[in-house]
């Protein structure tokens, strides 16, 4: 992992520092909320319907065990025992009090950790794959470039005032788990027909009111090229971007208006200015953090204990069929904690489950976890051979649910539970149908089948791109969910159709089982998923089952 | 005729703790939504509500919510305000389990 240098700490020490009269300045009356909210935007802090919320980075998602303890630490010192995990990789702290934020940030700068960027205006906290450095597919690690961009994102100076927030992940596999397409700028590390690395540059990506697919502005960018390229997409972007309302802010829309030819000459001819200005320093950095970002010392161990787990324990051997995925080492796989037990807010964490998964991870897991944007945590690194001891610990702390990618490992977002923005609540419908499913026992039949809840049209919930997305809305007064049918987070990224017209609260649950019926019975095998049964038949039948013949007739007519 | 005035509170959020408080009739900030002054007229609301957000260094972002008169109290007219003034639906948090 990367470790902070002299400059690193003293960088987030004085920033916190400062946060710290910033915020005695606001108790005291010195600064107006007018003037004090862009200063704890710029240092994550939110102010939401029922309290303050401090939005913490995790890098890449990436931490250690001495870094989930100090999460769980925070947790139970100044907020309720728990934390809220987020679909880009974050944790959020739902109750810290104002006068406790400045102490909060100084703990987590204990532990290489910081709060800056996390919201505003700004170039965000860079995501990256949850299984980098570890899947049996991936090309090349992308959290050393990763964290290059991260410090050179870091306070740049030209783009603290950005014309709305900015987003940028990194995937170093053909298999996107980091929903590049739908961000502002995705990386894809690719290689050349010579061999060389590089990336593909993904721009305009977005969900939100306006979703997009991005689109490929470069595709072959050379790695030593990285920088001054995203420095002149940014740049572009920082002086054409709309101003004047935040609902066109975005790159996406700057794409769209001005087209993809024309933002690509505009930043080929950035480009061309700012590469000189790149002395190889970047590069030198990069080069330092690859080292940092090493394998781990793998071992041959004989995986016996796993067979005979496997054979013999139903309940692991499901488990494992569920939540392990392949790993680039013999002997190893990558184990998936699910954070979404069946009615339980998804992607929460007790303190307590925090410090067992720390645990696990120095224990088995050669000290590394990962948030994955699914809002679930991952040991990257563990030997077959100890996973029947970590599915045992798991199972105690009730965080052995077996459902990953399955109907109930479901991505929502805080919504009117938490959220000042929601236009509708996400987490209760997210638990309902979790529970629902449970019940039928038919979470395994039905297979692979994401299901992604948003309680406003901003879609942090990804609805957009959920195989079944949901939106919550407020419709005259009353909670209204719409679904749409068809979104793709993965490297063939879609955006979902609106099936029709929207489903009260206490009918979402009963319109999203028609759905999967229908899936049921229309699918060829149990071998087509959900996905592939929708684009073979189409809308139709699921349009039937939601709104009936009749409804169907009399559009026609 | 001009339009019929909803009822309506001033609500906001408390400086330092974040929650949610209400202006009572004393001018001072209650978290229970049932020791709201209800505002009837128009004109008389728009003053009140300068006035409330004035007081920066107590409260952030004090607006007028629609409510429906009632006994003991005010009632929330929108679902919004009804889970400002209870708290999540998750977790037993914020105002539905501290003593107030």
């Amino acid at each position: 992992m990367y470790r902070y240098t002299d400059f690193d700490a003293a960088f987030v020490a004085e920033r916190n520092a400062q946060f710290r009269a910033q915020v005695e300045r606001r108790i005291d009356g010195s600064l107006t909320e007018d003037e004090f909210k862009p200063l704890r935007l710029m240092n994550g802090l939110y102010l939401q319907l029922h309290a303050y919320m401090l939005r913490v980075a995790v890098p890449y998602g990436t931490l250690n065990s001495t870094q989930m303890r100090q999460l769980a630490y925070i947790a139970d010192t100044w907020d309720k025992g728990y934390g809220h995990f987020t679909t880009r990789q974050n944790i959020q702290f739902n109750w810290p009090k104002l006068r406790d934020v400045p102490d909060m940030l100084d703990a987590l700068a204990e532990v290489q950790m910081h709060a800056i960027q996390t919201s505003g205006n700004t170039i965000r906290n860079v995501t990256a794959d949850h299984f980098a450095g570890a899947a049996a597919d991936e090309i090349a690690d992308p959290r050393p470039v990763a964290e290059l961009i991260r410090q050179w994102s870091t306070d740049h100076p030209e783009f603290q005032f950005l014309p709305r927030k900015f987003k940028i992940a990194v995937t170093g596999s053909p298999n996107d788990r980091a929903v590049t397409k739908a961000h502002d700028i995705g990386l894809r590390m690719v290689r050349n027909d010579a061999g060389d690395p590089g990336f593909e540059v993904i721009v305009g990506g977005g969900l939100g009111r306006t979703p997009m697919i991005g689109k490929v502005v470069r595709d072959f960018l050379p790695e030593a090229d990285l920088l001054p390229y995203l420095e002149a997409v940014v740049s572009v972007w920082n002086l054409l971007g709309r101003r004047d309302n935040k609902y066109k802010s975005r790159i996406k829309i700057t794409v769209h208006e001005h087209g993809l030819d024309d933002i690509r000459a505009r930043v080929e001819e950035r480009f061309a200015l700012l590469k000189p200005a790149f002395t190889g320093v970047d590069q030198q950095l990069l080069a330092s953090m690859k080292a940092d970002f090493a394998p781990p010392a793998f071992t041959d161990r004989d995986t016996g204990p796993f067979d005979l787990a496997y054979a013999n324990d139903p309940l692991f051997r499901s488990w494992a069929d569920t939540n392990l995925s392949a790993h680039r080492a013999p002997g190893y796989a990558i184990a998936q904690i699910s954070l979404k037990a069946h009615g339980a807010t998804p992607g929460d964490a007790t303190s307590d489950q925090m410090r067992l998964m720390a645990d696990l991870a120095e224990r088995y897991g050669h000290d590394e976890l990962r948030v994955s944007h699914e809002q679930n945590i991952v040991l990257p690194h563990v030997h077959k051979a100890d996973l029947p001891a970590i599915h045992a610990a798991l199972k105690d702390a009730g965080l052995a649910t077996a459902n990953i990618g399955k109907i109930s490992d479901i991505i929502a977002c805080p919504g009117m539970d938490y959220c000042a923005l929601a236009t509708a609540r996400s987490i209760p419908i997210a638990q309902e149908i979790a529970t629902r499913f449970d019940q039928l026992k038919l979470e395994h039949e039905i297979g692979d089948l994401k299901i992604k809840i948003s309680g406003c049209i901003n879609a942090c919930g990804h609805h957009h791109v959920g195989h079944i997305g949901i939106l919550g809305l407020d419709r005259a007064g009353v909670e209204n969910y719409q679904i749409t049918l068809g979104g793709d987070h993965t490297e063939t990224a879609a955006i979902g159709q609106r099936t029709g017209p929207g489903f009260a609260a206490d009918e979402i649950v009963p319109a999203i089982e028609r759905i999967v019926d229908t899936y049921l019975s229309e699918r060829t095998s149990a071998e087509e998923r959900f996905i592939d049964t929708f684009a073979r038949v189409g809308m139709t039948p699921f349009k039937t089952a939601l709104y009936g013949e009749a409804d169907k007739r009399a559009k026609a007519a | 005729m001009p339009a019929i005035f909803t009822p309506k509170v001033i609500t906001a959020n408390a400086l330092i703790e974040g929650d949610v408080v209400y202006l009572t009739e004393t001018d001072t900030w209650s978290r229970r939504l049932q020791d709201a002054e209800v505002l009837t007229d128009e004109a008389d609301a728009q003053i009140r509500l300068i006035d409330a957000s004035a007081r920066t260094d107590e409260v952030v972002g004090a607006y007028l919510a629609d409510v429906k008169p009632g006994k003991p109290g005010p009632k929330p007219a929108h679902f919004r305000e009804s889970y400002r003034a209870k708290g999540p639906s998750n977790y037993p948090h914020g105002k539905q389990s501290e003593a107030l």
